[in-house]
């Protein structure tokens, strides 16, 4: 068995496109999706059309730029600018100023701002639609406090539980977390296993006195340890990176994800099972865990939002309930009591996947 | 044949069947301590499926196997033991060096780092490949891996070897000298049981089976086969089988 592990080890070292995947992936994807693919907004060019140009409109498009949300692109003239300026597409959202606004304040109590938005990405502009019109109405409520004209109001306050600056990260680490430890364990065994079926190693070591189950074990051994090593550096990247807590405990995270781990390890042992070849290997990883993974475990898709028929779907997929234990201790902080229900469905399946796999392998062993 | 002889392996009314398909049918043949016994056959004969049995990969349906004096159906862990294989994709790994190879293989069969340190300089020295011990396996020519493999399936000093193929796409000369190695293990008292689809290596063989259809259809020495079928070459022995099958 150590022979075996300390072959295995010797076999990714020198496979320079193994350690490739195995440790750049991991940091190339949590950076990506840290820093590039982002639902948080910085920087969205807008336009400004002030009619009025007195001393609230400056301050209020002054308040607007010093936010870091917007840059500001141009001062339009005339309401005929505005579709062209649309057109070339450098501007996500133009704020109109109607005449007298100040005047209007004052004397009526009431003036217009119209916020006009380039919706052909919706998501953007509510985004910049609420960001807007909480900056000016922020700005409009201190003004008139200074000037002791509180006017009657209800002042809604939201708090965002857990995640109080709106992090995409947050959403986006445990998803990533479930996504690595999946593809290494589960993609890296599988291919690892049909490559000694494709170099005829398998048979030689099958007419060996060592018994299946003992070279399945030595051969996934490392990759428990690689993943688990993984596992940390994303753990250590997205806290000293960005931000990302670990409100509960740490050991249960990294129990809760040794048992996720041997969970996809099944699997990869199940899919080395049906696949003759590497490339069908690696295949069926890619699409028969690695894509329903991302998509309908609740990483990017809200599941709740989802057809009821891809929610049982979702039902399925290991992934989902990982995810939902991971931000159960990392933003929330609570413990086992609250998610043991998840934790069960997780070894169920690695049960049932483990028995599958020798199943599959002893009636192989057979043909 | 001589019946003073060692058995090593007896194989006695051996079945296997996959559903109503029957791929060994009622097999009986025996196999001599230090013999080179020539498994032969055409594609689906059946070949495979014995071997397997033989190595104790694969139960029979029904019939006993004896092999190195142990029912293979019983005890298929303390026969695997005894004997080593070497298959036409030689069972080594390109990405380690070969000694690495040596070392891993000894440690599958459990045998102690000094032991593996002897058996890999013996077999080295013996291939002349002393200077090649840290070269990976993937920059050494076919037929160097080739004697390497049957070096590395023979480290552990089984009783039997099984050769699957073992001269699959290597050159005549090539060939010739792995032969060599073949009867060299021999003359040690090591039985060889070698299935191959080239007819000259057959005639190599102290004895051959053919096996047709999952029956052994003849067994002897190939002197005696070419008498029998009333030719000088096994080739036309194997062609005048196979036709009486179609």
């Amino acid at each position: 068995m150590w022979a075996f592990i300390k072959k295995e080890f010797l076999y990714i070292f020198r496979d320079y496109r193994t350690m490739l995947i195995l440790f750049g992936m991991p940091l190339a994807q949590i950076m990506l999706f840290g820093f590039a693919i982002t639902n948080d907004i910085n920087n969205a060019h807008i336009a400004i059309l002030d009619h009025s140009k007195d001393v609230v409109t400056r301050e209020i498009t002054r308040k607007l730029l010093s936010s870091h949300y917007f840059i500001l692109d141009s001062y339009l003239k005339s309401d005929k600018q505005i579709k062209p300026a649309f057109r070339k597409g450098e501007i996500k959202e133009v704020v109109v100023f109607e005449k007298d606004f100040a005047k209007k304040m004052t004397t009526e109590g009431k003036a217009h701002v119209q916020l006009i938005l380039d919706a052909s990405n919706p998501n953007t502009a509510n985004i910049l639609n609420s960001y807007t019109k909480g900056i000016i109405d922020t700005y409009l409520f201190h003004n008139l406090l200074e000037e002791g004209k509180i006017p009657i109001r209800v002042d809604v306050q939201s708090t965002m539980l857990y995640n109080q600056q709106l992090k995409s990260v947050f959403m986006f680490v445990p998803g990533i977390i479930t996504v690595i430890l999946m593809l290494v364990s589960a993609m890296m065994t599988s291919i690892t296993i049909v490559r000694e079926k494709e170099l005829g190693t398998m048979e030689a070591l099958l007419v060996s006195p060592i018994k299946p189950g003992i070279i399945i074990i030595g051969k996934v051994i490392p990759y428990v340890v690689l993943s688990f090593i993984n596992l940390i550096i994303i753990l250590l990247l997205s806290q000293f990176v960005f931000g990302m807590p670990i409100r509960g405990s740490v050991p249960l995270l990294l129990g809760e994800s040794l048992l996720f781990l041997i969970m996809s390890l099944s699997l990869g042992i199940l899919i080395s099972t049906v696949s003759k070849t590497q490339q069908q290997a690696m295949m069926l990883s890619m699409f028969g865990l690695l894509l329903p993974t991302i998509l309908l475990s609740g990483f990017i898709f809200p599941i709740e939002n989802m057809p009821v028929v891809l929610q049982i779907l979702s039902d399925i997929m290991p992934g989902k309930w990982f995810i939902i234990i991971i931000k159960n201790i990392m933003l929330k902080g609570i413990g086992i009591t609250y998610f043991w229900k998840e934790t069960l469905i997780i070894l169920g399946m690695t049960v049932v996947f483990v028995g599958m796999s020798i199943k599959r392998f002893s009636v192989r062993l057979e043909e | 044949m001589n019946d003073s002889r060692e058995k090593i392996i007896e194989v006695h009314d051996l079945v296997k069947k996959f559903g109503s398909f029957e791929a060994n049918k009622h097999l009986t043949f025996d196999v001599y301590k230090g013999e080179i016994f020539g498994f032969l056959g055409a594609n689906g004969a059946g070949k495979t499926t014995a071997i397997k049995i033989l190595c104790g990969l694969s139960n029979p349906t029904s019939g006993t196997v004896v092999v190195a004096g142990v029912n293979v159906n019983k005890n298929p862990e303390t026969v695997k033991k005894r004997i080593g294989y070497m298959s036409q994709f030689f069972s080594l790994y390109n990405d380690m060096t070969v000694k690495e190879n040596f070392r891993f293989y000894g440690g599958v069969y459990g045998l102690s780092s000094k032991e593996i340190r002897n058996r890999t300089l013996f077999f080295l020295d013996k291939l002349n490949m002393r200077s090649y011990e840290n070269m990976l396996l993937k920059n050494i020519p076919l037929g160097w891996k080739q004697k390497l493999a049957f070096s590395v399936a023979s480290i552990h000093k089984p009783d039997i070897i099984f050769l699957d193929e073992p001269t699959g796409g290597v050159d005549p000369i090539t060939r010739r000298q792995f032969w060599e190695m073949i009867y060299e293990a021999s003359a040690n008292g090591i039985t060889v049981f070698v299935t191959t689809h080239y007819m000259d290596e057959a005639e190599y063989c102290e004895r051959v089976s053919i096996m047709s259809e999952g029956e052994i259809k003849a067994l002897g020495r190939p002197r005696d086969l070419k008498k029998n079928y009333q030719t000088d070459n096994m080739n036309d022995v194997f062609l005048k089988i196979a036709r009486n099958v179609e």
